[in-house]
C-alpha cells in the first residue's frame, strides 16, 4: 500500500466510525477540493450503499458563480442530500466584507450561520475537510474535535487521542467536529483527485481571467465586485489554489491547467495555500481565535 | 513511493526538539515561505529558545498562543513533510512531566521515535520517562539525537558517555536497542547529510535513516483481525461487513469466525467501491460479506476460524491515565476497545510505575500522568490479542460515564481468570451435547434402574445412578445442573418422572414422548406438554 492507500483507509475509518456511533452527523461540503476528495472517501466508505448522512454547505452568498453551479451539479450526480444554509437576516442587513471588515463578516456568514445550521438540523457531529497542514492551530487539533453547547473549541482542554479509538460520547446540544483529512497535505489531495478522477471546481485550472492586484493579492473581477479608486481590471493567466468567497481569495499566477501540472506546480510552490486567504492574517493567530468561537 | 513513516517526538524546548523539527521541515522544504516569514516576524516578539541571531525554527511547530508566548509545547502537534523517498508524519510532543498523557497519545500511532538529549546536560529524567512511555505503548524503533553538538566540541566522549549510559537503561525497560545519532539541530550537522565534524561517528544521518528504515512486515502475516464498524444494508440483496483489517490478510473463500456469536463461515465477497478483491490486507478498509446469514453487528469480530483472539471479561493492563480525576478501583467506567463499547470495572491496582526511578510502588488510585497495572473486568467479553502483538487489538481508552472524557489508555498484557474461548456452558450447550435435557427418574428397584440406564445410555444418554441417601437434594441438583438424566432408587423426589410403576421400555418411550430424547421429536404429540 502507498501513501494514498493508507490515508484512505484510515480516513474511511473515521468517516464510518462516526457514522455507526453518533445519531445524526452531517457532512460539511464547501465545494473546494478537499471537499470534493472527502466526499469520495465518504462514498468509498458506504459503497454499495448511498452517503447515510446530508451534506451542508454553508452558503455566504459571497460564494464564485462556477463554485454554485458545480455544487448542484455534482452532489445531484452522486445522489447525495444536499442542504444549504445562509444567515438570510445579516445578508438582508447588508453584511459584506469590505463594509463590515472580514472578521465580522466571517463571524457573521460563516461562524454564526455554520453554528445555527447545525443547532437547527440538531447534528451531533459535523465533518469537516480541513487538514492539520493548513494552519498552525489546525494542526494541534484533534480528529474528533469537541465543541461545547456553544459550538467553542478548547485548546488547551481537548480530549486526549490514542490509535484510532476515537471517544464518541456527547452531552445533548454539545457535538463534535471531525476531520477526516487530519493527516492529507495538500499534495496529498491532488494526487489522490488525480488517481481517482475526482471532479472539482474549473476554476482551480488556470486560465486568462479579469483580475484586480490589490494589496498584493490577485483578486477576481468576475463577479459582486467593486472596483476601489486606482484600480483596473486586467486579463492574467491565474488559478485558485483555494477557494472561498470571491472577495477574500485571491488567485495565483499560474499557467498549471491539468491536474499533472497542478501537482508539478504544488512539488515547486514555496508558499502555503491559505497566504491568499485574506482572513487569515487578519490578525496574529487569528485562526486559533476564529476556531475558538466555532468557526472551522 | 513507499508507505508513510509516523515518528513522535519528545523534549523540552532546551533539548531543541521543536528546534529539530523545524530542520527537517526547512531542510525538507515542508515549510512555506510566508510561514517562514512570520517566524521571523515573530521571532522578534520572544524571548525564548533559538540561535543567536538565526531564524527560531522552534517557533515553526508551536502552534498555540500560550505557547508561543510562554515557550513552551503544550499539546500534540502533528507535522508533515516529505522527500521524493518518503512521506513523514511527526508527532511533536511536549516533554514535561505534566504533558505525559500528550507524549503517550503522541507515542500511541508512532513507528518510531527520536528522543532527544541535550549533549551538555546528558541523560535526563525527562529522556528516561519518554523512553519508557514509547516503550510502554510498544513503538517499534527509537532514535537517539544527541544534539547541541556544536556546543561540547563534537567531542565523542561526550557522545559515548551518553550512548553508554542511555543504553543501559533500555535494556533495563526492555526496550529495543536504539540508533545513536550525535547532531546540531541548529546547524544541521548530521541531520539531512552526515558532518565533517564528526568523523569519528560512522552511521547515518537522521533523515536518510528514516527514509530507508523497512516497513514492518509482521502485521499482514499476523491472524486475522476485523473488527465491525458498520453493517451495510443498502438493499435486500446485500449485507456487508465494514471495517478497516487490523491485523492480518483475509482472502476469498477463506473460513472465518464470528464472536462472540461463535458462528462459522466463509468469505464470499471483500468489497471495495473500486471493485471486488481477491485478498486484503491490514491496514485495508474494506467489506466483508459471508455466504451465510450470520447475526452479525458492530463490535463483533471477524477472525480466521483456526486463529481466534482471547475472548475473556478480565484481563490484566497497563494504564496511563490522563485526568484529573483519579483512577479508583470499583467504580464504573465505559471502555472503547476497537469498534466494541462495554462497561468495565476495575477490580484492582497491581502497582504504580515511577517513571522517574522505574519503581514499582503500591497505589490506591492513579492520579493525572500517573501509569500503573490495573485488573479490569467487563461487563461483556472483549475479543483481544496482548499489545504486544497487535496494537490495535490490544488497546483500549477508558471514557468517563459522567463527563464523556477520556481518561486513560491502556494496553491490555494478558487474560486473566477464566478465558471465555467457548463461552460458558450453558444448558442449552449442554443439551446440544448430549441430545436431552436433564431429568430425574425415580425407580423402585436398583435392578430396573440399571436396566433403564443400560437403555438410556444406548441411546445416547448421559445417565448415572444414585441410590438415594439424606443428602440426596444436592445430589439431584449436581447431576441435574450437569445436564444429565439421573435415575434414583428409593422415595422419589418432588418434580422426577416416577417410572417405577412401568416397565423400562416404557419409561423410556415416555422420555421420547416428551422429547427429552432427541431425535424422536416427530413422536410428540399435540397436548402432551413438556
Amino acid at each position: 500500500m502507498d501513501h494514498l492507500d493508507l490515508l484512505e483507509a484510515e480516513s474511511i475509518q473515521i468517516i464510518r466510525e462516526v457514522a455507526a456511533e453518533f445519531s445524526n452527523p452531517v457532512m460539511l461540503y464547501s465545494i473546494g477540493k478537499d471537499s470534493s476528495c472527502m466526499v469520495r472517501l465518504a462514498q468509498k466508505a458506504f459503497f454499495p450503499g448511498k452517503i447515510p448522512f446530508p451534506l451542508l454547505h454553508v452558503d455566504t452568498t459571497y460564494k464564485f458563480r462556477e463554485m454554485i453551479e458545480f455544487r448542484d451539479s455534482y452532489t445531484k450526480s452522486i445522489g447525495a442530500k444536499l442542504i444549504v444554509h445562509t444567515n438570510r437576516q445579516a445578508i438582508d442587513e447588508g453584511a459584506n466584507p469590505i463594509k463590515l471588515g472580514t472578521q465580522k463578516c466571517c463571524s457573521l456568514l460563516k461562524t454564526r450561520a455554520l453554528l445555527d445550521a447545525l443547532e437547527a438540523g440538531g447534528y451531533d457531529a459535523a465533518f469537516g475537510g480541513a487538514r492539520r497542514d493548513e494552519e498552525k492551530s489546525r494542526a494541534k487539533e484533534r480528529v474528533y474535535s469537541f465543541r461545547d453547547e456553544f459550538g467553542q473549541w478548547d485548546p488547551k482542554n481537548q480530549r486526549p487521542e490514542l490509535w484510532n479509538v476515537y471517544n464518541s460520547r456527547v452531552d445533548k446540544g454539545q457535538h463534535i467536529r471531525v476531520f477526516p483529512l487530519s493527516n492529507w497535505t495538500e499534495l496529498d489531495v491532488w494526487q489522490y483527485i488525480q488517481r481517482e478522477n475526482i471532479p472539482i471546481v474549473p476554476m482551480y485550472f488556470a486560465k486568462p481571467r479579469p483580475m484586480v492586484v490589490r494589496g498584493g493579492s490577485l483578486v477576481s473581477a468576475e463577479q459582486d465586485f467593486m472596483l476601489l479608486p486606482g484600480e483596473k481590471t486586467e486579463m492574467v493567466m491565474c488559478r485558485m489554489r483555494s477557494l472561498g468567497c470571491s472577495p477574500c481569495t485571491g488567485a495565483i499566477r499560474s499557467e498549471a491547467d491539468t491536474l499533472e501540472k497542478i501537482i508539478d506546480e504544488m512539488k515547486l510552490v514555496r508558499r502555503s495555500e491559505r497566504e491568499n486567504r485574506v482572513i487569515d492574517h487578519d490578525q496574529e493567530g487569528s485562526m486559533e481565535l476564529k476556531k475558538r468561537e466555532g468557526y472551522f | 513511493m513507499p508507505g508513510l513513516l509516523r515518528f513522535s517526538t519528545a523534549g523540552s524546548v532546551d533539548d531543541g526538539k521543536s528546534t529539530l523539527i523545524g530542520r527537517l521541515l526547512y531542510d525538507s522544504k515542508g515549510v512555506y515561505e510566508d510561514q517562514l516569514a512570520s517566524v521571523v516576524k515573530a521571532s522578534a516578539n520572544t524571548s525564548g529558545g533559538g540561535g543567536g541571531g538565526k531564524i527560531d525554527l522552534a517557533l515553526l511547530t508551536d502552534g498555540l498562543r500560550a505557547e508561543r508566548e510562554q515557550g513552551i509545547t503544550i499539546d500534540v502537534a502533528y507535522r508533515y513533510f516529505s522527500t521524493p523517498k518518503r512521506k513523514f508524519i511527526i508527532a511533536d510532543t511536549p516533554g514535561h512531566e505534566q504533558y505525559t498523557r500528550n507524549m503517550a497519545t503522541g507515542a500511541s500511532t508512532a513507528d518510531l521515535t527520536i528522543i532527544l538529549i541535550d549533549a551538555r546536560n546528558g541523560v535526563l529524567q525527562q529522556s528516561r520517562r519518554h523512553a519508557f512511555i514509547a516503550n510502554l505503548l510498544g513503538i517499534p524503533h527509537f532514535v537517539v539525537a544527541v544534539n547541541k553538538m556544536d556546543l561540547v566540541g563534537f567531542d565523542q566522549a561526550v557522545y559515548d558517555k551518553i550512548r553508554e549510559e542511555f543504553t543501559g537503561f533500555m535494556e533495563r525497560i526492555g526496550a529495543p536497542a536504539p540508533l545513536f545519532i550525535p547532531i546540531s539541530a541548529r546547524d544541521g550537522d548530521n541531520v539531512v547529510t552526515k558532518s565533517e565534524r564528526t568523523p569519528w561517528y560512522s552511521g547515518p544521518a537522521l533523515l536518510p535513516y528514516l527514509e530507508d528504515l523497512g516497513e514492518d512486515a509482521g502485521s499482514e502475516k499476523k491472524p486475522g483481525r476485523f473488527p465491525v464498524q458498520y453493517v451495510l444494508r443498502p438493499n435486500l440483496d446485500f449485507r456487508g461487513y465494514a471495517g478497516q483489517i487490523a491485523a492480518g490478510t483475509f482472502r476469498k473463500g477463506d473460513l472465518v469466525l464470528a464472536l462472540p456469536a461463535r458462528r462459522h463461515s466463509r468469505i464470499e465477497r471483500i468489497v471495495t467501491y473500486d471493485g471486488d478483491l481477491e485478498e486484503a490486507a491490514a491496514p485495508h478498509s474494506v467489506t466483508l460479506c459471508l455466504a451465510d446469514e450470520i447475526d452479525i453487528s458492530r463490535g463483533d469480530m471477524i477472525v480466521p476460524a483456526l486463529a481466534a483472539p482471547h475472548v475473556a471479561r478480565r484481563f490484566k493492563a497497563d494504564i496511563v491515565w490522563m485526568n484529573a480525576k483519579a483512577l479508583e478501583p470499583g467504580r464504573s467506567y465505559f471502555i472503547k476497545h476497537t469498534s466494541h463499547q462495554v462497561r468495565a470495572m476495575v477490580r484492582l491496582i497491581h502497582h504504580r510505575t515511577d517513571v522517574n526511578t522505574l519503581a514499582q510502588v503500591h497505589a490506591s488510585k492513579l492520579e493525572l500522568n500517573e501509569i500503573g497495572q490495573i485488573s479490569v473486568e467487563t461487563h461483556r467479553p472483549l475479543f483481544f490479542d496482548p499489545y504486544n502483538d497487535n496494537r490495535v487489538t490490544g488497546a483500549f481508552i477508558v471514557i468517563d460515564p459522567l463527563s464523556n472524557e477520556t481518561l486513560g489508555a491502556g494496553m491490555i498484557r494478558d487474560v486473566e481468570g477464566a478465558e471465555e474461548t467457548r463461552g460458558q456452558v450453558t444448558a442449552a450447550d449442554r443439551e446440544a451435547r448430549f441430545g436431552h435435557r436433564p431429568a430425574v427418574i425415580a425407580v423402585d428397584d436398583s435392578e430396573a434402574a440399571l436396566l433403564l440406564e443400560r437403555e438410556l445410555f444406548d441411546r445416547g444418554a448421559l445417565t448415572a445412578v444414585s441410590d438415594l441417601k439424606a443428602d440426596a437434594a444436592a445430589t439431584l441438583a449436581l447431576a441435574k445442573a450437569a445436564g444429565m438424566i439421573l435415575i434414583v432408587t428409593g422415595e422419589p423426589p418432588a418434580g422426577s418422572l416416577d417410572a417405577r410403576k412401568m416397565a423400562t421400555h416404557e419409561a423410556v418411550a415416555l422420555l421420547e414422548r416428551r422429547a427429552m430424547l432427541m431425535g424422536h421429536e416427530d413422536q410428540l404429540q399435540a397436548g402432551e406438554g413438556i
